[in-house]
């Protein structure tokens, strides 16, 4: 293996690992199509409640997507502003 | 691309710094400020004008405020008015062309603080130190320490979020502005002309509505988690 520099080396591992922590993402679209669904269904027995069905489904999605904008915090980490480059010193 | 972190534009004798999120705060309060002086100078019993947007705002936060947290709570409304004003303000801050005040971490995190600090306050006013107590070691004693873990967690997830959905929505939208412009430099326009209209729907989904959702959200997992402070002991 010539030619491969540490950085380098850690460089293409850190976009890659960026990928896969995005991966956690499928997790978000079930829960937050999940939620939706129910949210429409209810909204179709009871029109009425509308106002409160969104409010709760708004805040439910919210929650939902913590674990996402978690896995995006760390790509977002080793893509722009990474430590591990620092350890190479 | 250093859209992350804090972004120094200034700096005084004796290495006080100043961040871009700092001036754009300064920025959004003063319009603020200046915008709700102007307006209640004169009231009038029969509103007109600028007047009925000021009411419907007012009126609106103290609905929503006792209707989330309880009709005896309506003295929070302005903190959350305010809050939910700054967050709006800050993040439209995106549609002309600065960068919003929530896309660096330290803003949302600070607001966060503030709002752990309000949750865990009044918890404990309400409930004295043995019911606060009580209250963090639900099931039994052991769980003391997860608990306070996970209340601890609450700052960290609320502060994350307002910022990777914003700051989600910056990345996308420079990474669609340079990508249009190298564009039409290769096809030998003099000005970036693709930037023109193209990215408008991206615009308004980011900026616009993610702006409205999340500081809508901000404040109501807020009201949410210190009503949810203020309740009684339940029983178990």
């Amino acid at each position: 293996m010539q030619g491969i520099t540490g950085l380098s080396l850690v460089l293409a591992f850190s976009a890659l690992g960026a990928g896969v922590a995005m991966i956690s993402a499928v997790g978000i679209g079930i829960g937050q199509g999940f939620a939706a669904g129910k949210a429409v269904e209810s909204i179709a027995r009871q029109p009425e409640a509308q106002g409160a069905i969104l409010r709760t489904f708004f805040i439910g999605a919210a929650v939902a997507e913590t674990t996402g904008i978690f896995a995006f915090i760390v790509a977002i980490v080793l893509l722009f502003a990474n430590p591990l480059v620092k350890l190479l010193g | 691309m250093d859209n992350l972190g804090p972004r120094f534009i200034l700096e005084f004798p004796g290495g006080i710094k100043l961040t871009e999120s700092v001036v754009s705060m300064w920025i959004v309060m003063a319009v603020l400020i200046v915008f709700f002086l102007i307006f209640v100078r004169n009231l009038e019993k029969v509103p007109k004008g600028m007047q009925n947007l000021i009411e419907v705002i007012v009126d609106t936060t103290y609905n929503q405020t006792s209707l989330v947290m309880g009709p005896n709570m309506q003295g929070f409304a302005p903190y959350i008015g305010t809050l939910f004003l700054f967050l709006l303000c800050g993040n439209f801050l995106g549609l002309i062309g600065m960068r919003p005040i929530t896309s660096d971490v330290n803003t949302t995190f600070a607001l966060a603080t503030i709002t752990f600090l309000l949750i865990h306050f009044f918890s404990i006013k309400n409930k004295g130190i043995a019911g606060y107590v009580k209250h963090l070691s639900n099931p039994s004693i052991i769980m003391l320490p997860i608990n306070i873990l996970g209340e601890l967690a609450f700052p960290l997830s609320l502060s994350f979020r307002l910022f990777g959905n914003i700051t989600g929505g910056v990345i996308i939208l420079t990474l669609v502005y340079s990508a249009l412009g190298s564009l039409s430099s290769i096809i030998h326009l003099p000005i970036p002309l693709l930037d023109l209209l193209i990215p408008i729907p991206l615009n308004a989904f980011f900026d616009a509505f993610e702006g409205i959702l999340q500081a809508f959200i901000f404040t109501m997992l807020t009201m949410t988690f210190i009503s949810m402070g203020y309740e009684k002991n339940e029983e178990h």
